[in-house]
């Protein structure tokens, strides 16, 4: 039995790498700084070692021979999932290119949110050690940090020292949408988040009349959406004298149509008060089951973030065309490869095209899928790079256990070795 | 097998050879001696009537990292018009202004380049800067390590630690990060916008620290020079892009204290505030300064009429430009304690009076200059320009009638304002090869690459003579890389990877004693995650580090 120390992270988004993981043999226990999210996440058990064709146990051979069957003289296969390392999607990425796939990351509906707020205007963000050390003020619009992310308040918070603070508790917390779900906003001294709560759907009035305060607009109505204007106009005046203040949102969470314009509103909030004088930055959530890292790696691989087109042989992109769900619906694909290295309960879309699975140990499905070939998680089983949620940082992600299960990367290799 | 290039006009500065004919033999990768032994050569090349000279080197090309990822994503249109499909040995992609990777590897090597030095890597991005660079095909790379506007470098100055734990700090983060050389952009600067300061003068202080630019300046560059690093300090200086920055980067030369130091695109720091629209060329003075100043080299940052876009380390300065952004989209970050970027396209007009100015300035400052060895050829790629751009450049150095007649179709305001009608010089074969491959090689501090003598790595290029030397630069005839013929008539028939050129710099160990606790404490990852193994660059099978050896040592 060994301990592993400073172990980094790639379920949370946040990018924890201070996890001690004790190994017995392929068993994992998280012994310290863990979490709901992590914890679990770490600990699952191996389960499948074999790779499978039509539900009998294969070598790594012959499974990827018959996925190279699958995908040979296919008209528009489809690879959706892409929830891997850079490795993985490297090789993904190199797949797709030769089979002329459409490459669809798992939360892309989600990321486009942002992405098409970003392409349309641009925006102003910042990174977790910015927020860790000069973050005054923290507005969180539409979602539940807590939940996304246990330890975020923890470790960015209500960290003990920051270089620009003096005081770490007296940081201010506002949320206005979705309520928090626990008490991880309470600053270690006991003061409490305040709480400006709406619906969902109320967020692009409320983002709106905030956007109007913060320009200096005058609004007619006394309240939106149950929220009194004067507690707006209280949070534009605290955005506007903030030493550093932050905008944070989860674009998972802002579940309307047209989101991307709320997230916009938010962006183009903080440009306005960069613009007047003051500092002020964005934070977008994100992070998850390999989404920066899909977007990272397509962005450099083709230019596009990850839901991107090879049938012309070169890279399309479009936000909506080459959703797998509508590829799907309308009958526009010819076979699957569904690519899940970090959660085993992350199931292929029902279909009855041919279905390949690169996926997490541990998968159980309704339907076996014409080859399924488990494979091991980044950061657990081998060594590789996930980006965190802001981005920037792409952490090293360490090997834990000697599992024998390939990488996501390898299995790709073999089948493009095998096509 | 034995590779024997015959009979082509040689071009090799750093043997101080211009313009002969020579025979050039090349085994195993490397240019050897003519073989005594009578062993068959495997390969000739009648190379008779064509210019060999060795591959180009570009010293400063934004190729890898965080903000040309952002560049890419911001800009999907600009892709869509410039797609690259895939062939049975390359991989498809796209190109433009922020090409993919493999785009921009086969188009650099298609123009018989085969390395590119990314000139901003940030110590917190530098795993994604070797990851792109890693993706990055046949050309070699390698990066400089930000210093300078990161808080714990500040907290150094201001706590007035002595120059050899600045050292210390210098030598770790560079083997940390794995680059080549150390960058400052806009000195303190990108740390004083996170505390509100929108600009910050040459002796002005950050607000928090009480620290300078000048004082930045002369420390890293004292840092460099003592650590033995042969790459000079590689500055972007304070105020780029402000009318009036002539004098700043004057005053940033003489407070140098005669260090060695690289001026980046100092084209965008050469202006004055002179005429009706207070916009004027600072070339002349600049170039007088680089003239008497043997301690001073530059690269041009020469813009080209287009739209491209601009992706810099320097948010300060970017944000205040992004009212110029075209299209009207831009994206600033403030990232990890460390530094920033910026990311607003341009679009530079021939009919804008300050763009068609910037372009005069930039060709003034090349052609004034006088010495080859000390100046470069950049774009700044891609804020100026696209790096695709390079044999059009090529062209208005060495061709003067084609340069004025270039010159005649910008803005009519501009033409007044500018001297380069009256400017006779044309670059020569020779000093292009200088100022591409013999300094290029000398100034990064690269053993064994930029010359064409025996015992160094076969880096070839190989041109058709043509007196338009844009058609001539655009396509060369053959690409040597390490030995294998990677490109003919300026297309890619072989895909190799390049190798990431770093030094190594030695440190006192004990500077993690102060390191560790600040990791802990204030930023958001383990020291121990934070350093980049040898095996992050060579685990894929295709990368490799190549270390060069420090100035004093052999």
């Amino acid at each position: 039995m060994t301990e592993i120390t400073e172990v980094p992270s790639p379920f949370c988004g946040i990018g924890t790498d201070d996890l001690s993981i004790q190994v017995n043999g392929v068993a994992l226990k998280v012994t310290s700084n863990g979490c709901a999210v992590n914890t679990p996440a770490f600990e699952q058990a191996v389960t499948d070692t074999a790779p499978r064709v039509a539900g009998q146990s294969v070598s790594l051979a012959a499974a990827a021979s018959k996925a190279a069957e699958l995908l040979r003289d296919t008209n528009q296969p489809l690879f959706s999932g892409c929830a891997t390392d850079v490795n993985g999607m490297r090789a993904l990425l190199s797949l797709a290119d030769k089979t002329g796939a459409t490459v669809d990351n798992i939360n892309f509906n989600v990321a486009r949110r942002n992405l098409l707020a970003l392409q349309d205007a641009g925006w102003m963000n910042t990174t977790l050690a910015e927020l860790k050390n000069r973050c005054d003020l923290l507005v969180v619009v539409g979602t539940d940090l807590e939940a996304f992310a246990p330890r975020f308040f923890e470790r960015y918070l209500w960290n003990e020292e920051s270089m620009f603070l003096d005081n770490t508790a007296n940081r201010e917390v506002i949320y206005l949408g979705k309520k928090p779900s626990g008490d991880a906003s309470t600053s270690p001294t006991g003061r409490k988040a305040t709480v400006l709560p709406c619906a969902d759907a109320d967020l692009p009035d409320v983002t709106a009349a905030l956007a109007a305060l913060v320009k200096g607009n005058l609004v007619l109505a006394q309240t939106i959406a149950d929220i009194a204007i004067a507690d707006l106009q209280a949070i534009a005046d605290k955005l506007k004298t903030a030493q550093y203040g932050v905008i944070l949102w989860g674009a998972g969470a802002l579940a309307f149509d047209q989101a991307e314009l709320t997230v916009q509103t938010l962006c183009n909030i903080v440009k306005d008060i960069n613009l007047q004088g003051n500092r002020c930055s964005g934070f977008p959530l994100g992070g998850k089951e390999g989404d920066q890292t899909a977007n990272q790696v397509c962005g450099w691989t083709t230019g596009y973030p990850a839901r991107v087109n090879f049938a012309r042989g070169y890279p399309e992109y479009d936000p909506y065309l080459f959703d797998t769900q509508i590829l799907l619906n309308n009958g526009e694909a010819d076979v699957l490869l569904w690519v899940q290295a970090f959660n085993s309960a992350a199931l292929p879309p029902k279909t009855d095209l041919p279905t390949i699975v690169v996926g997490r140990s541990g998968m159980t499905f309704e339907k076996e899928p014409d080859v399924f070939i488990p494979v091991g998680t980044p950061g657990i089983d081998h060594a590789g790079h996930a980006y965190r949620l802001d981005n920037v940082v792409a952490i090293r992600l360490k090997k834990l256990r000697d599992s024998g299960l390939p990488s996501t990367a390898a299995a790709l290799a073999a089948i493009e070795q095998a096509l | 097998m034995l590779i024997k290039l015959t009979g082509g006009t040689v071009y090799d500065p750093a043997s101080g050879i211009d313009g002969q004919q020579q025979d050039i033999y090349v085994q195993d990768g490397r240019i050897i001696d003519p073989p005594t032994d009578g062993r068959p050569v495997d390969q000739e090349y009648d190379l008779r009537g064509k210019v060999v000279m060795s591959g180009a080197i570009d010293m400063h090309t934004h190729i890898g990292g965080g903000k040309g990822n952002i560049a890419r994503t911001l800009l999907p249109e600009d892709h869509r018009m410039d797609p690259v499909p895939r062939t049975p040995i390359t991989r498809s992609g796209n190109g433009h202004a922020m090409p993919s990777t493999y785009v921009a590897g086969y188009r650099y090597a298609e123009m018989g380049y085969t390395a590119c030095f990314e000139p901003a890597v940030l110590p917190i991005n530098a795993r994604q800067a070797h990851m792109e660079m890693g993706d990055t095909p046949i050309v070699d790379k390698g990066g400089y390590v930000m210093l300078g506007s990161d808080d714990f470098f500040l907290r150094m100055m201001t706590a007035n630690k002595d120059q050899k734990a600045i050292n210390d700090y210098v030598a770790w983060t560079l083997n940390a990060a794995k680059g080549i050389g150390i960058k400052v952009v806009n000195a303190g600067g990108i740390n004083a916008f996170k505390f509100n300061q929108r600009k910050l003068d040459l002796d002005e202080q950050n607000s928090h620290y009480a620290v300078t630019p000048r004082q930045i300046l002369q420390t890293l560059a004292r840092a460099v020079q003592e650590l033995g690093i042969t790459h000079p300090l590689h500055v972007h200086g304070c105020n780029l892009g402000v009318p009036g920055n002539l004098e700043t980067t004057l005053n940033t030369i003489q407070g140098i204290d005669g260090l060695p130091m690289h001026l980046t695109h100092i084209q965008f720091h050469s202006y004055g505030t002179e005429g009706d629209f207070k916009f004027s060329s600072g070339a002349a003075q600049i170039a007088e300064a680089i003239n008497s100043n043997p301690n001073i080299t530059a690269d041009v940052g020469q813009i080209l009429f287009g739209q491209t876009v601009t992706a810099s380390g320097d948010n300060m300065r970017q944000h205040a430009n992004h009212r110029f952004a075209s299209p009207n989209k831009w994206v600033c970050m403030d990232i990890e304690c460390d530094a920033g970027c910026g990311v607003v396209p341009f679009k530079y007009k021939d009919q804008n009076f300050v763009n068609a100015l910037q372009w005069a300035i930039g060709l003034e400052i090349f052609l004034l200059v006088q010495d080859p060895w000390r100046i470069f050829l950049t774009t700044d790629h891609p804020n100026g320009a696209p790096f695709t751009s390079y044999p059009h450049l090529i062209r208005l150095l060495m061709d003067r009638s084609f340069r004025n007649d270039m010159l005649a179709t910008i803005h009519p305001e501009a033409q007044k304002m500018t001297t380069l009608a009256s400017i006779e010089r044309e670059y020569t074969l020779n000093e292009i090869a200088i100022m591409t491959r013999a300094g290029a090689a000398r100034i990064i501090g690269l053993k064994d690459r930029g010359a064409l003598s025996a015992g160094n790595w076969a880096d070839i290029t190989i041109y058709t003579e043509n007196a338009d030397r844009q058609a001539m630069f655009t396509k060369p005839d053959y690409v040597f890389k390490d030995g294998e013929l990677v490109v003919k008539d300026g297309q890619v028939v072989k895909v190799t990877w390049g190798t990431t050129h770093i030094v190594k710099p030695e440190y006192d160990l004990s500077i993690e004693k102060d390191l560790k606790p600040y990791f802990d404490k204030y930023l958001t990852m383990k020291l121990g995650n934070f350093k980049i193994s040898d095996d992050e660059i060579s685990e894929d099978g295709r990368g490799s580090l190549t270390a060069h050896p420090l100035r004093g040592a052999a």
